[in-house]
């Protein structure tokens, strides 16, 4: 049994996402995704664990050697990415029932729920395979269910804002799997580890470098890296409160993993930052996205879509780990991924039960809404301390490995531009807070009441969390540098 | 009680007490002895460490490692032990004024206020006992958070604005100029402990010396050393018993000794006086001292007038330690301790004038020392103290100071100390006379403030010239301090 673990890992939310879809009803399915999210869940820890212990675990589905099958390949930094993944769905599943009911119509959350199952199976898909091509049909699954997961949104424009994220996602896998092709025109393999050991040979041809641009602007898309970032405020702000927490926290981690994966263990670090001029253009767009989604973020007026733009800021500062490219830099930029998929989950949680409650999640309609709501309220503000890095909060692990890392490399100005950034988060996270605490309570919130204690306890925890992984940093941090030494040595 | 115990009991009972406060919200007799009996078990405890400090332990404890480089850990060292003292000893004057004066003004949302400065203490514990720059950066942006609801406690909008202001340039200048300047430290002396002659000796060069010096200084807004005062008078916004304690007392007193303390730990005094790249803090210290004064001259708002005034006199502290003499920062410690109890003795009679009066403007306080003499009577103390004439604490700082500029001739030093007396006088003196004064028509009749303000600001009063007869205690601490710069090796 134990041995199937990487295959159970992506087959039982794909099972239970069939369940889901034929009993329908909203009851049973939720119930189906509780178990579904916790057996996962065990599942990715039990993994972790197996990998720490016995190293890497390879996997060949259906017996079939890997330079002809799929290899399943589970290393220390994916069972972090799966550890992440499947630890936030579990959090999600108990949040999920009243949101998902009040949100979603009754007659289609059996089909929610199916979607959700059939994205959680294919993020974990591409997080565990070890095969070019299976990350590609993984990719399409995850994207394909996210779409009609922001499609059923109460809000009519979340049929636009799924649009524009299948066209922008439709463009960035075909982008993919171009650059997949050529490689394997080059190479004659779709496995990572094959083709990274075969590229040596032929790097510095035409094809590899055009696979290789194919493949950075395909995956830059699905992580939503500044200029390639405008699907995502819409559809994060559009998308029902669970489809949201689930997908700011994962979808755009898996993406950048899988980004890593290509860059650090299948091109490797020397070929795309030291003979190619990647770092400049990953450092400058990294840089742009951060200041620039923030200022963005300043001027919103819709609460969702404030802290939507505040991810494509975030994310901004892990590729900025991981174009330094140094263990510094690259833990800087893991350990961000972790905290930040943390930290959002908790906001945009908290932000789903004022919805549940007020109906609204526009600054006007959460006015005043902090004396209503003391607990979720204190509970998002913890989480957005730790948004700006304040000391003692996971933020601040992740900015201080991001500065030491600038001023290692002696980029000083970099480590500059890094805590000017977090001014602009004290701004907008301000204004989110004086709205809150000070402003008169507009009608809708004068009479709002704490959520239920299952909403609130998953949105607690998510705060503690924040402030936890800010101290005890042995799960985040020391996992991650160990990922980053494992990225920079490659992959065999 | 093993000193490692006292330290943790220091931190863990005004934690405690902020934690029981909530439980008692709607006792108030209850809630207010909950915040007493903290405060005196505080002090106690506090001076229980005193003993061991005098006799030359440096009681310390390793909490825990955060990552490596940060690590929470405490160190009782002369310049804590003294500003402990300080802040615990007078938390409890404090405490029974803001009874009276939180009573008096019927403010609302007492239990906040309570809660907040509970664990501003907290805080300031933190910063006190710090046995790095980690662990004091993690309090002092603490501090930072906890302090912003006590700014904005009014809810008006011109408290809001302060709060903005203060969150913005607290948190900003620490987060772009003091971070930095940590991740520098940690980078180039594989350390952040604070360790007699300091850890940077031989590190870095010269000019880095200067540029890290004017990271930390300016980084540590708190001091309000001129450009970075702005906040300062802008708080006075807050409750008067916030303005005492915090404001003059806890949150600036906190600045500047992490000034002192950086300039004695982490630089060392003897690098910096041989670098000779650090001697343009005398200056900016003393353009603030002058100009801060000069400001406060033309200011008929009392709080507003004793704001710039604080300004002033924490510059003292910072041109003191900017000498890089052992004597100089003999004076500045004691000047710490000097204007703290000087200091909130006049805020409490501001808030006493305030409640008693019913006048905040200095042109309107004609006579009132005939109706509250015992207030005004305090007043005119600590007035001499802020000047500097015996037999008051503010004496014997800025005479050693003074010594000490004269020493190594730094004529510039001792002109500013000259004339900033004068300008002292200037602006003190007039509120005593006017106050004094006789008032035209019937004989006014007493109207002291409740007894519960009257009482603290006169035991403060009382303890302002008490520390000019009995030095001992401070006196001894600052010697200790000023000792461990000559004997220790330089260079770390």
């Amino acid at each position: 049994m134990s041995e199937h673990l990487p295959a159970l890992q992506v087959v039982v939310p794909l099972f239970g996402a069939l369940l889901a879809a034929l009993v329908r009803r909203p009851w049973p399915a939720w119930l189906i995704t509780v178990v579904v999210s916790i057996a996962v869940l065990v599942i990715s820890a039990m993994l972790l664990v197996r990998v720490l212990d016995e190293g890497v675990i390879s996997y060949h589905l259906g017996g079939w050697d890997p330079t002809i099958g799929i290899e399943y390949r589970v290393d220390i930094v994916n069972a972090l990415i799966l550890l992440l993944v499947s630890a936030v769905a579990a959090v999600i599943a108990p949040f999920a029932r009243l949101s998902v009911l009040s949100e979603v119509p009754e007659d289609r959350i059996g089909w929610f729920y199916s979607m959700y199952l059939v994205a959680l199976a294919g993020l974990l898909g591409i997080a565990i395979t070890g095969d070019a091509f299976n990350a590609f049909v993984f990719l399409e699954v995850s994207s394909l269910s996210s779409y009609a997961l922001i499609a059923m949104g109460r809000d009519r424009r979340a049929l636009v804002a799924a649009y524009q994220y299948l066209i922008m996602g439709t463009i960035g896998a075909t982008f993919y799997v171009i650059g997949v092709g050529l490689l394997y025109t080059m190479t004659g393999t779709l496995n990572l580890g094959l083709i990274a050991d075969r590229l040596a040979d032929v790097e510095s041809t035409r094809s590899v470098l055009v696979a290789l641009a194919f493949i950075f602007v395909g995956i830059s898309l699905k992580l939503a890296l500044f200029p390639l970032h405008y699907w995502l405020p819409n559809a994060y702000a559009y998308a029902p409160s669970v489809a949201t927490v689930f997908l700011a926290a994962t979808a755009t981690k898996v993406a950048i993993y899988l980004f890593a994966r290509f860059v650090f263990s299948v091109f490797g670090a020397g070929f795309v930052f030291a003979d190619l001029p990647v770092t400049p253009v990953l450092v400058t767009l990294s840089v742009a996205a951060i200041f620039g989604a923030a200022t963005v973020a300043v001027f919103q007026s819709d609460v969702k879509r404030m802290f939507a733009y505040s991810s494509v800021g975030q994310i901004g500062y892990i590729t900025l780990g991981l174009a330094l490219a140094t263990v510094t830099g690259l833990t800087g930029g893991l350990v961000h991924l972790l905290n930040h998929a943390i930290i959002k989950a908790a906001i945009f949680m908290g932000l789903g039960a004022v919805f549940f409650r007020v109906g609204g999640i526009e600054f006007k309609d959460i006015a005043g809404i902090g004396r209503r709501m003391p607990i979720t309220m204190s509970a998002i503000g913890i989480a957005c301390l730790s948004l700006i890095g304040v000391p003692g909060t996971a933020g601040f692990v992740s900015k201080w490995y991001l500065i030491v890392a600038s001023i290692e490399v002696g980029w000083w100005w970099l480590g500059f531009l890094i805590v000017l950034s977090s001014m602009l988060t004290v701004l907008y996270v301000g204004r989110f807070f004086e709205c809150v605490w000070f402003r008169e309570p507009s009608p809708e919130a004068a009479t709002a009441t704490e959520p239920p204690f299952e909403m609130l306890v998953p949105i607690c925890l998510l705060a503690a969390a924040t402030v936890y992984f800010g101290i005890d940093t042995e799960l985040t941090a020391g996992m991650a540098q160990r990922a980053a030494t494992a990225l920079l040595e490659g992959l065999r | 009680m093993t000193p490692a115990t006292l330290i943790v009991l220091a931190l863990v009972i005004p934690t405690a007490v902020a934690l029981l406060l909530p439980l008692f919200a709607s006792r108030a007799n209850l809630r207010e002895t909950v915040t007493l009996i903290g405060a005196v078990l505080l002090l106690v405890v506090v001076l229980m460490l005193l003993p061991l400090v005098l006799a030359g332990e440096r009681p310390a404890l390793d909490v825990w490692m955060v990552v490596p480089g940060l690590t929470i850990a405490f160190k009782v060292e002369p310049l804590g032990m003294l500003f402990a003292i300080i802040a615990s000893g007078l938390w409890i004057a404090n405490s029974v004024y803001s009874i009276g004066y939180m009573r008096a003004e019927k403010a609302h949302r007492q239990t906040l206020f309570y809660f907040c400065f509970a664990v501003a203490i907290a805080a300031t514990m933190g910063i006190a006992l710090s046995g790095n720059l980690f662990t004091l950066f993690l309090f002092y942006e603490l501090l930072t958070v906890s302090t912003y609801p006590l700014v904005t406690h009014r809810g008006t909008v011109e408290a809001r604005n302060a709060g903005r202001l203060y969150l913005l340039m607290l948190l900003g200048a620490s987060t772009i100029l003091l971070l930095p300047a940590l991740g520098w430290t940690w980078v180039a002396a594989e350390t952040l402990d604070f360790r007699p002659g300091g850890i940077l000796g031989g590190v870095v060069s010269n000019t880095a010396l200067g540029v890290l010096l004017a990271l930390y200084v300016f980084g540590t807004a708190k001091a309000a050393v001129m450009p970075l005062h702005f906040w300062l008078p802008a708080a006075m916004v807050a409750p008067t018993p916030v303005s005492a304690l915090l404001h003059a007392v806890a949150v600036v007193k906190a600045g500047v000794f992490t000034i002192l303390k950086v300039i004695v730990y982490t630089f060392g005094v003897e690098t910096l006086a041989a670098a000779g790249t650090g001697d343009w803090l005398v200056y900016v210290a003393g353009v603030t001292v002058i100009v801060a004064s000069a400001i406060a001259l033309r200011q008929d708002n009392l709080k507003r007038r004793l704001a710039f005034s604080t300004i002033s006199q924490l510059s003292y502290v910072v041109l003191g330690a900017a000498l890089f003499t052992p004597l100089a920062v003999l004076g500045a410690a004691l000047h710490i301790a000097a204007h703290a109890v000087s200091k909130i003795t006049l805020f409490f009679a501001a808030g006493s004038i305030h409640i008693g009066a019913h006048v905040d403007d200095i042109s309107r306080m004609k006579g009132v020392g005939r109706r509250q003499p015992w207030t005004m009577g305090a007043f005119a103390v600590a007035s001499l103290s802020m000047i500097g004439v015996p037999p008051t604490a503010g004496f014997l700082g800025k005479w050693f100071i003074l010594l000490a500029a004269v020493g190594i001739g730094q004529w510039f030093a001792v002109g500013v100390i000259v004339i900033s007396t004068l300008l002292n006088a200037g602006y003190f003196l007039p509120i005593v006379y006017r106050a004094f004064s006789k008032v035209d028509g019937a004989r006014p009749s007493l109207a002291e403030a409740p007894w519960p303000m009257v009482a603290p600001l006169v035991v403060t009063a009382i303890l302002t010239v008490a520390m000019f007869v009995w030095p001992e205690i401070p006196y001894q601490l600052a010697e200790m301090l000023s000792e461990s710069l000559t004997t220790a090796p330089a260079g770390g």
